[in-house]
C-alpha cells in the first residue's frame, strides 16, 4: 500500500512536470504576442523601443528554455509571476476565485447525489414499469439539453417570471449559488442517474441476491445492505469525477450567471491572452487531475477489498 | 413457462427496434433535406435587416418572432442548422476516424508510444473539455472551423480508447494467430481483420457521440469562440439575444429549442443504432 501510494506520488510529480512544459510551450507556440496586444488594448502607438523595454521586462527576449527554467524556479517558491492584465499577483488572484468554484461545486455535488441516487435507484426497482420509463425520459430530456439552455430557461422561469432567485450573483451565498448549482446539477444527475440504475441493475441481477430472496430475506433488506453497498464504488467513480471537472469551474455555467470562480477567471484570462492566469489556471486542473485519480483508485480500495492496488500487494 | 418467454423475446425486441431504428432515420432524412435546402425553404432572407420589424413577437407573419434587426427567426433557425449540423457532422466525422487509427496502432502494437497515447487520452477526458478547446479555440481564433479543430484535439480519446480496448481482447482470438499464420503483414491484418470487427462499437460511440459535440460546439459559440455574427448559428444566436431574455425571450429560446430538439433526434437514434447493433447492451435490458 506505501510503495503504491509512493509510486503514485512519483507519478504525480512527472505529470505534473510535463503539464507545466506543455503549458508553457504551447503559450509560448501562441505567437500572440503580449507586449504588442498591451500597446494595442491601450489604442496608443509605441515606438520599438518601448516595446523591447516592456519584453526585456517580462523577460520574453529570453530563449525560451531559459524563460522556461525561470518561469518553473518561481513556481516552486509559489510565485506564478503577475497578470499582464491587471497587474496583481497570480496566485493571490487565484485564491481569491477559489471560494466561489468551491461553493458551487459543494451545492451542486450535494444537489446531483440527492436526486440522481434516489431517483436511480427507483427506476431500476421499478424497471420497465411506468416509474422506470418516466425517470428515464426525464434523464433523456437532461442529456439533450446544452447546459447555457438550461442556464437561461432557468433564469427566465426562475429569475425572471418567478422572481425567486437573482439574475446575476454578486454575493456568495445559498440563494445566489441555486440557480447556477442546479444547472450543473441537472446536466450531471441525467447523466448519473442512468449509471446508478444500470450498476444497480447489474448488482441485482446476481446469483447471491436470488440466493437471498430464496432463503426469504426481505427485499428491503437486500437492498440496502447488499446491493446499494456493492453499487458504492460506481458512484464513488462517477462523483469523484465530477468533483474534479466541477473545481475546474464550469466555463460556461460561471460566465452566464457571472459566478466569480475559477472557471469564469480562466475564460476572461483566455480571451485576454493573460498567459500567467492560463498557466496557473493549467496547474491547478493538472493537481485535481492527479489527486482525483489518486482518491478514485485509492477509495476503490476501502469500497470494495477484492481490488488490488498495483498488482503487487 | 419461463422459457418460452425468454425464446421469443428477442425476435419481438429486434423487430420492434427495426421499426424505431426506420422511424429515426425518417425524422432524420427530413431534418437533412431540410438543412441541405434551407435557402430554398426560407420564408425570408435570413440575412436581411429590416428595423421596421424588428423585436416582432411571433406572429403568423413571423413564426418565430424577429431579432433585433428586424432578421426573421425561423429563416435563421433554417438556415443556421446548416453551420450547426454540417460543422458537428465533420467534427464526428474527423474524431472517431482519427480516434479509431490511433487506438488501433496503440493496441496492436502496445509499446511505449501506447503509454504515452493513453497517457495524453487520460489527461484529455479528465480536464473539463470545453476549457480547453475554449483555449485551443482562443489560441487560433474565432471562426467555424477553428471550433471544430479546437474541440477535435481534445475529444478523438474517447475513440483510441474504444478502438484500443476492442483492439486488445482480438489481438487474442485464434483468427487473429490464424490470419497471421497464413502471412497477412500486421497492417494487412488491422485493415482486413480488425477495423471490420472493431467498426461497430466505434460507430454506435460515434452515434451517441454526435449531439453532445453538438452542444459542445454551440456552447464554444455561445462563448463568441465559434461561428462569428452575422452568420447564423444556433449558439451564436442565443447568445446574441441574451441580453433581452428578459424582454425578448423568444429571440434566446427558439434557437435553444432547436439545438434540443435536434440533440434529442440524434440521441433517439444513437440509443436505437446502439440496439440494433448489440441488443445485449440495450439500455432497457
Amino acid at each position: 500500500m506505501g510503495k503504491y501510494i509512493l509510486k503514485r506520488l512519483l507519478q504525480l510529480f512527472f505529470v505534473l512536470l510535463t503539464i507545466t512544459f506543455l503549458s508553457f510551450g504551447m503559450m509560448r507556440i501562441a505567437g500572440s504576442d503580449v507586449v504588442e496586444q498591451k500597446m494595442e488594448n491601450r489604442g496608443s502607438v509605441t515606438s520599438q523601443e518601448v516595446v523591447d523595454a516592456a519584453r526585456e521586462e517580462l523577460g520574453l527576449d529570453k530563449p525560451f528554455l531559459i524563460q522556461y527554467s525561470v518561469w518553473l524556479g518561481k513556481l516552486l517558491q509559489g510565485d506564478m509571476g503577475n497578470s499582464y492584465v491587471s497587474g496583481k499577483s497570480v496566485f493571490s488572484t487565484f485564491i481569491s476565485k477559489l471560494p466561489a468554484t468551491l461553493l458551487l461545486t459543494a451545492v451542486s455535488i450535494l444537489l446531483t447525489i440527492v436526486i440522481s441516487i434516489p431517483l436511480g435507484i427507483l427506476a431500476a426497482v421499478k424497471q420497465n414499469r411506468f416509474t422506470d420509463y418516466v425517470i428515464r425520459t426525464i434523464s433523456f430530456i437532461g442529456n439533450s439539453m446544452p447546459n447555457f439552455f438550461v442556464s437561461l430557461l432557468l433564469i427566465y422561469l426562475f429569475a425572471i417570471k418567478l422572481n425567486w432567485f437573482p439574475v446575476i450573483s454578486s454575493e456568495l451565498n445559498l440563494k445566489n449559488v441555486a440557480l447556477p448549482a442546479f444547472t450543473l446539477a441537472i446536466a450531471m444527475s441525467a447523466k448519473y442517474l442512468r449509471q446508478v440504475r444500470a450498476a444497480i441493475l447489474d448488482e441485482l441481477g446476481k446469483d447471491y441476491v436470488t440466493g437471498a430472496k430464496a432463503r426469504g430475506i426481505p427485499f428491503s433488506v437486500i437492498m440496502w445492505k447488499n446491493v446499494l453497498k456493492a453499487s458504492f464504488v460506481t458512484i464513488v467513480t462517477l462523483l469523484t469525477l465530477s468533483i474534479g471537472s466541477l473545481l475546474g469551474g464550469t466555463a460556461i455555467v460561471e460566465s452566464i450567471f457571472v459566478w466569480d470562480g475559477v472557471g469564469k477567471m480562466a475564460v476572461d484570462a483566455i480571451n485576454m491572452r493573460d498567459y500567467p492566469v492560463i498557466q496557473a489556471y493549467v496547474m491547478w486542473m493538472a493537481v485535481i487531475y492527479v489527486l482525483v485519480n489518486l482518491i478514485t483508485d485509492l477509495s476503490y480500495r476501502f469500497l470494495d477489498p477484492r481490488i488490488r492496488l498495483g498488482g503487487t500487494e | 413457462m419461463n422459457d418460452t418467454v425468454t425464446v421469443r423475446k428477442p425476435k419481438v425486441r429486434k423487430n420492434h427496434i427495426k421499426m424505431r431504428l426506420i422511424f429515426f432515420l425518417i425524422l432524420l432524412g427530413i431534418l437533412l433535406f431540410v438543412t441541405v435546402f434551407a435557402d430554398k425553404i426560407v420564408p425570408y432572407d435570413p440575412y436581411e435587416q429590416d428595423m421596421s420589424q424588428a423585436m416582432q413577437a411571433p406572429s403568423d407573419m413571423h413564426f418565430m418572432g424577429t431579432d433585433r434587426y428586424g432578421r426573421d427567426m425561423f429563416s435563421r433557425i433554417i438556415i443556421g442548422a446548416q453551420t450547426s449540423i454540417s460543422s458537428t457532422l465533420i467534427l464526428v466525422a474527423i474524431i472517431s476516424v482519427f480516434g479509431t487509427v490511433m487506438g488501433m496502432l496503440c493496441g496492436y502494437y502496445g509499446g511505449i508510444a501506447d503509454s504515452v497515447i493513453m497517457r495524453i487520452s487520460d489527461v484529455c477526458l479528465a480536464f473539463p473539455g470545453l476549457v480547453f478547446a475554449l483555449a485551443v479555440a482562443a489560441l487560433l481564433g474565432g471562426g467555424v472551423s477553428n471550433a471544430v479543430i479546437a474541440l477535435a484535439v481534445i475529444s478523438w480519446p474517447k475513440y483510441s480508447r474504444v478502438a484500443r480496448s476492442q483492439t486488445l481482447a482480438l489481438k487474442k482470438s485464434s483468427f487473429i494467430y490464424a490470419a497471421r499464420l497464413s502471412g497477412d503483414s500486421s497492417l494487412q491484418l488491422i485493415w482486413r481483420h480488425i477495423l471490420p470487427n472493431i467498426a461497430g462499437p466505434v460507430f454506435v460511440t460515434a452515434m451517441l457521440d454526435i449531439g453532445t459535440m453538438m452542444m459542445e460546439l454551440a456552447g464554444l459559440s455561445f462563448l463568441g469562440l465559434g461561428a462569428q455574427p452575422p452568420t447564423a448559428e444556433w449558439g451564436n444566436m442565443m447568445s446574441e439575444g441574451r441580453s433581452m431574455l428578459q424582454t425578448y425571450p423568444w429571440i434566446v429560446l427558439s434557437p435553444g429549442a432547436a439545438i434540443f430538439v435536434t440533440v434529442v433526434l440524434f440521441n433517439l437514434l444513437g440509443d436505437t443504432v446502439r440496439d440494433y447493433i448489440d441488443p445485449k447492451n440495450s439500455r432497457q435490458r
